[in-house]
């Protein structure tokens, strides 16, 4: 039997950059500092006490130096955009075992402005660079978007079905100033928008932005001494599955997804009924579609019809990415990071498009396509 | 005048130049493992399922079905002059699936056909590297 994890640990410090968007005077570490900074002072913690650090993109030691923090717990996992939950999870961990006992967790992403970044993609030698590229493969546009056709050739799932994940969020992004996108747009709007990658419009693929984001955790007995009302950690799940897309087992579904959700639930105890809130990580409209199938909210293959019956959407019965997501609000490359925020933002009460009477929300993300995956569940109920 | 970039080469490695001496030889082979008796791939040193380094590379029939695409309408470095063109997964009939391109078909906006039949064809992209794409199964075959 596992330890019970719930409500151990606590979020205490949640904050991004001062602004997202484009910001090409700041570099890729600078974007980390500055969200760490912001959180810092959210939680009101003297920088001093933080023992651990943890950071995808830019190594962790380089953050903590950058910030004059002396660690002694430092996780590096960067498997892609859902490191931030993964590194949720392994906090949980650590602060449990009296490992550490304040960790930060930063995400800072030049994706746009690309300053102070290195390269992308590896070389001819690799898997990729063998089995991949030669056909073609350009990132994310045309490689995370392979799977999708299974879907619908599977299940039925339409064209005008994907195009409502990205209607559905840009609804929500509309009521947040911060967002990128904020005109409302219609299914023919996203269906007319140029084509990247059939069956995928340019208004199913994310921004490309910069920005950073932190979180500051601790034990649940610590977390009363802070400014803010504390957002426990009810459950926490990862997985990885493939290695490249094309390595995927079933082109319907992520296993990746199925593992984390299935732990964080199992961790969590509670029903799908419970949540009140979800955050499914947005690269293109068809990851949320998925990760709902995974989370188990529908069964596999019902997730077309349901973001269009517009349950997802301001006003329906289970709100999703309403900070307007990856799509609509900032996607700075590894987003996994916005989406935490967006959890803790609405669990106290202050997001841009609050969601009345939040108790539970969910942030999942997919890690390197479809390759890993990350799940975090929080409260706000002690 | 627009000059075309040239296009991603694969580099073999120990564990995959039988593969692509294969290919070179336009005979796809894959890794077959004689202790659990099922093929796999991409190349390894050893058996995926057992962890036998009982492995042997077979040529395999290069017979498959489709089993997902997308059709990409922007060009990766070196593609400018092919949009659109479909990158898909298929399965060969030996059981594992790999990417590729679907060639010597039209390569519309619509769908291909869900399950299509397909057989591997090799395109010779410099003196050491063919790639093996695939076409709709006895497509009659150019040159």
């Amino acid at each position: 039997m596992a330890l019970d994890l719930r409500k151990k640990v606590a979020i205490i410090g949640a904050a991004e950059t001062d602004s997202v968007g484009v910001l090409p005077s700041i570099t890729q570490l600078g974007l980390h500092a500055q969200a760490a900074r912001n959180a810092i002072r959210d939680a009101g913690i003297d920088k001093s006490e933080i023992d651990g650090i943890a950071s995808a993109g830019e190594s962790p030691v380089a953050v903590a130096d950058y910030l004059d923090i002396q660690p002694r717990y430092v996780d590096g996992t960067s498997v892609g955009g859902s490191s931030y939950m993964i590194h949720v999870a392994h906090a949980v961990a650590a602060l449990n075992a009296g490992y550490c006992n304040y960790v930060l967790i930063t995400h800072g992403e030049s994706g746009r402005s690309r300053v102070g970044r290195g390269g992308f993609g590896g070389g001819a030698a690799t898997l990729p660079g063998q089995f991949e590229a030669p056909y073609g493969t350009m990132g994310p546009p045309n490689t995370f978007t392979v799977p999708i056709v299974a879907h619908m050739q599977k299940y039925g799932t339409t064209e005008e079905q994907l195009a409502s994940v990205a209607v559905a969020t840009r609804a929500w992004a509309a009521k947040n100033p911060r967002a990128m996108m904020r005109d409302p747009i219609t299914i023919e709007d996203v269906l007319n928008s140029r084509l990247i990658a059939w069956p995928v419009h340019l208004l199913e693929c994310c921004l490309v932005t910069d920005g950073g984001g932190a979180l500051i955790l601790t034990t649940a007995e610590r977390a009363r001494d802070f400014k803010k009302p504390p957002v426990y950690v009810l459950g926490t799940g990862e997985g990885a599955e493939n290695m490249m897309i094309s390595t995927m087992h079933d082109f319907t579904e992520s296993r990746a997804f199925e593992r984390a959700a299935t732990r964080a639930f199992a961790q969590a105890q509670i029903e799908r009924s419970d949540v009140d809130h979800l955050m499914l990580y947005d690269a293109f409209a068809h990851t949320p579609m998925y990760g709902l199938e995974a989370l188990g909210f529908v069964k596999p293959g019902e997730s077309g019809p349901w973001f269009a019956a517009g349950h997802s959407a301001p006003g329906g019965d289970l709100p999703i990415n309403t900070n307007g997501g990856g799509l609509s609000y900032t996607h700075t490359g590894m987003y996994g990071m916005f989406a935490l925020q967006e959890s803790v933002r609405q669990l106290r009460g202050e997001a841009a498009a609050q969601v009345p009477d939040v108790k539970i929300s969910i942030a999942h993300g997919p890690a390197g396509f479809f390759a890993a995956s990350g799940t975090v569940i929080m409260t706000n109920q002690a | 005048m627009t000059q075309a970039r040239s296009k991603p080469l694969p580099v073999p490695t120990p564990e995959t130049a039988p593969y692509w001496e294969g290919c070179k030889q336009h005979e796809l082979r894959i890794q077959f493992c004689t202790d659990c008796q099922q093929h796999f791939f991409y190349p390894r040193l050893f058996c995926p399922r057992c962890l036998s380094d009982a492995v042997e590379w077979r040529a395999v029939s290069g017979k498959g079905t489709l089993l997902t695409y997308v059709i990409s309408a922007r060009p990766a470095p070196g593609f400018e002059n092919e949009t659109p063109y479909a990158i898909a997964i298929v399965k060969l009939d030996e059981g594992p699936h790999m990417m590729t391109n679907i060639v010597n078909t039209e390569i519309t906006l619509a769908t291909l056909p869900a399950g299509m039949a397909v057989e591997v064809v090799f395109e010779d992209i410099s003196d050491q590297i063919s790639l093996p794409k695939f076409q709709p199964a006895g497509t009659a075959r150019s040159g």
